[in-house]
């Protein structure tokens, strides 16, 4: 009786404690059905856009602009979180759902892939087509799956190197001019009385699936071939991208502290003068440079910036950034697809730089020398965009990242050797996206 | 208040069992109408049990046991998925096998014994410490002096702390470059190294839940009559003896619901490592391991490891249940009087 009992009580305990673990119950899944025809897309009318949270307040004066000369197909703006996860997860949903209010989304470049094979986005090909001759290639690339563009690349990212002028008279071409710039001026370790010599970002998240990618291209290396899912990691020349970070470690031309980087840590270190060199993306420009209303930077108008070093001059940025795609499941694609064109002709691109700071994909704004003065690094993202490579273009990106992430962490903290960790990430890429 | 929910539902479920039970027992002096009237009554909480409850529970087993979407090689699209495998998804994280070879690392399969190894580390140390903190908090509280009121206050304030916000307070506490290293004058990489990652978590969980069980234990001590201590005292008990011959045996059925929830709680824990360690460093819980699953959308594989994680959470509370046998069932009165 009082067993029987207990464990009734037992279960009930269970049940409220897991229940929120099982209540995902959408099985989703579509896309076979999905036709590659590109027949022009229908529907116009009213339309909600969906990105994620407006910090810099781009959105209100775009939509107002569109909205006043597009009177008969408004837009919405709708805003997420300014979590990358969660504003992932609710796309998810939605378009799991099938949700014909998100006409148009913001995805970010590595899950472009994803809602591509899932056949939530139509691709921009056919009648739809769009024009990317004047935009730069890496974005392309990334908004491309299997051959066909399924979305708008709109703002793009890079990878630049900070450095300070003040130490360092010219920027280093190459990963040995980074040690030997360093050699007696810097110490393991950005809490003693000397700095640290190089840091980007190391902690086990996204941000390392970046770094270490950085360097394995910039190696001649790749992570997987242009398939998007036939892992090529285990190389001699991914080994030796992979090399520059686990050695800087072991020699300490890595702090120690960097193992714990996100961008966030590594520009605080870099302000507090605690860094010779750091790898971040351009946003940290403004910031380092006590750019109203930014101030602390210890640093400020020392450092000078310089595309990305390799083993044998510039090494390979990867790349940020947002795409625009159109749902499949909206009612106003032909809005949609106008509203996405609008967005991509120069004006919109230069107020997104000018007044969001976010980098342009329109080449031509990289050339405009109006621009330099209130972006002096423009010319220098505009080499790390130029050379960049897109992150794994594949559909199974959260098991690829995982796996490049977990060895690449256990290889920098010295709990397994480079070939056994790009070993490692082979097999786990290869399991994830079941090549 | 979060006590509210768990006691009603153990009250609820008395409440449930007794119709069919109370015959047999022969206590009951119901008559049949009455019965009627019973059921009536409880069947709405029945059916939206089974609503919310039962109906997701029964689901993400039967899905445990279905393929995930995957890539049709041929067009480049994800199927449906969904199509009958067995047992796959459990040997998937059980045996951590990835098709016919062991999970390389990497792969979320080959960090399931990991997650289950350090969810069990967690939950067994931070419920031990939270217990014994909370226990000298509680006789702390049940003392009547100058400042109480303060006190009780001030020891609640963590618990009264969202556990996001606690993270991030703590986050900023073990920074490299924080106060605790300047405290303690070491350099300590708190989040990222392994062990120091496990017991900042450790540490940060203790401050923020040690003031439940106190609340929990609080309300038990104030039950006991205090004739108990002064007879005991009369006839000569020391304050030991008083403190394990009254205090503990009469506050026990409060601390066997505040230890059994803490459990639960612990084994759950999501939010704690997810935000101080992202589950980097050996901090990965076997309930970050289903979000991260979820995230990559293999729905049905997840739903594996939530019904795992269900029955493992559910073996473990059976086993403390069963710890304190005679309490859980006689605590649902005491605990309730106590509110």
């Amino acid at each position: 009786m009082r067993t029987s009992r207990g464990a009734a009580v037992a279960v009930i305990l269970t049940v409220g404690a897991t229940l929120a673990a099982c209540s995902n119950g959408s099985s989703g899944g579509t896309g076979s059905n999905n036709t590659n025809t590109g027949q022009k897309l229908a529907g116009s009318g009213a339309f909600t856009y969906v990105t994620g949270k407006d910090n810099s307040g781009i959105w209100a004066p775009l939509a107002a602009k569109w909205n006043a000369s597009h009177p008969t197909m408004k837009v919405t703006i709708k805003q997420q979180s300014d979590q990358a996860d969660q504003q992932l997860s609710d796309l998810e949903q939605h378009f799991q759902a099938k949700d014909a209010n998100y006409d148009v989304v913001t995805v970010d470049v590595i899950w472009t892939a994803e809602f591509a094979a899932k056949g939530w986005v139509v691709p921009l090909t056919g009648a739809n087509k769009l024009d990317t001759s004047k935009m730069l290639s890496g974005p392309v690339k990334a908004a491309t799956y299997a051959g066909t563009l399924y979305a708008a690349p709109w703002a793009s990212d890079g990878g630049i190197l900070f450095y300070r002028k003040d130490q360092v008279k010219t920027p280093p071409k190459t990963w040995n001019d980074i040690i030997n710039d360093c050699k007696g001026k810097t110490s393991p370790t950005i809490q003693g009385g000397k700095e640290g010599c190089y840091a980007g970002q190391f902690a086990k998240y996204e941000g390392l699936t970046v770094n270490a990618a950085e360097a394995i291209n910039a190696a001649g290396g790749q992570i997987v071939k242009s398939d998007g899912k036939t892992p090529n990691v285990d190389t001699p020349q991914a080994a030796n991208g992979l090399n520059f970070l686990v050695n800087g470690f072991k020699q300490g031309y890595i702090p120690k502290e960097a193992i714990g980087f996100q961008e966030t840590q590594s520009l605080n270190a870099f302000d507090a003068g605690q860094l010779m060199f750091m790898r971040n993306w351009p946003y940290a420009y403004a910031i380092a440079n006590n750019a109203p209303p930014n101030k602390g930077s210890k640093v400020a108008g020392k450092f000078g910036i310089a595309p990305l070093p390799g083993p044998n001059g510039h090494g390979a940025s990867s790349l940020g950034g947002h795409n625009l795609a159109i749902s499949k499941y909206s009612k106003h694609q032909a809005s949609g697809l106008a509203f996405v064109k609008w967005l991509e002709e120069p004006a919109q691109q230069r107020f997104i730089l000018t007044k969001g700071t976010l980098a342009p994909v329109l080449s031509s704004l990289y050339q405009d020398k109006s621009l330099y003065k209130q972006f002096p690094y423009l010319p220098t993202l505009y080499k790390s965009i130029q050379s960049a490579v897109p992150r794994p273009v594949t559909p199974f990106y959260p098991a690829v990242t995982e796996a490049i992430e977990t060895n690449a962490y256990a290889a920098l903290q010295g709990q397994k050797s480079t070939q056994q960790a790009l070993k490692d990430m082979q097999a786990a890429i290869k399991s994830a996206t079941g090549a | 208040m979060t006590t509210a929910t768990p006691a009603g539902q153990v009250e609820g479920l008395g409440t449930v069992r007794s119709p069919d039970k109370a015959p047999k027992r022969g206590r009951s002096k119901r008559t049949a109408g009455e019965g009627r009237l019973a059921f009536i009554l409880i069947a709405p909480t029945i059916a939206l049990l089974g609503v919310v409850v039962g109906y997701p529970i029964v689901k993400a087993i039967y899905q445990s046991f279905l393929t995930d979407q995957g890539l049709d090689k041929a067009t480049g699209f994800f199927n449906q998925g969904g199509m009958w495998t067995g047992v796959t998804n459990y040997k998937y994280w059980l045996l951590e096998k990835c098709g016919s070879s062991h999970c390389p690392p990497g792969t979320f399969g080959a960090q399931f014994w990991a997650s289950v190894g350090f969810t069990l580390f967690v939950a067994v140390v931070t419920v031990t410490l939270e217990t014994i903190i909370g226990m000298i908090f509680a006789l702390m509280m049940n003392r009547a002096f100058k400042g109480r009121g303060l006190i009780r206050a001030v020891i609640l304030i963590p618990w009264a702390i969202p556990t996001a916000v606690t993270a991030k307070l703590w986050s900023v506490v073990f920074d490299p470059q924080g106060i605790l290293n300047h405290v303690i004058g070491a350099h300590y990489q708190w989040t990222s190294q392994t062990w120091p990652a496990r017991f900042a978590i450790i540490i940060a969980d203790t401050w923020k839940t040690t003031p439940f069980i106190a609340l929990l234990i609080l309300a038990g001590l104030q039950g006991i009559s205090h004739d108990l201590y002064e007879s005991a005292r009369i006839d000569g008990a020391t304050a030991w003896q008083r403190f394990t011959k009254i205090t503990l045996p009469l506050v026990k059925p409060a601390l066997a619901v505040a230890v059994i929830f803490r459990a639960l709680d612990a084994l759950r824990m999501y939010d704690l490592p997810a935000i101080l360690t992202g589950g980097a460093n050996g901090t990965t819980t076997m309930s970050i391991l289903v979000v991260r699953q979820l995230q990559a959308t293999n729905t049905n594989s997840a739903s594996a490891l939530s019904t795992i994680t269900f029955i493992f959470i559910f073996a473990i509370s059976l086993a403390l249940v069963k710890l304190f046998n005679a309490n859980i069932v006689g605590a649902q009165k005491p605990a309730k009087e106590e509110k």
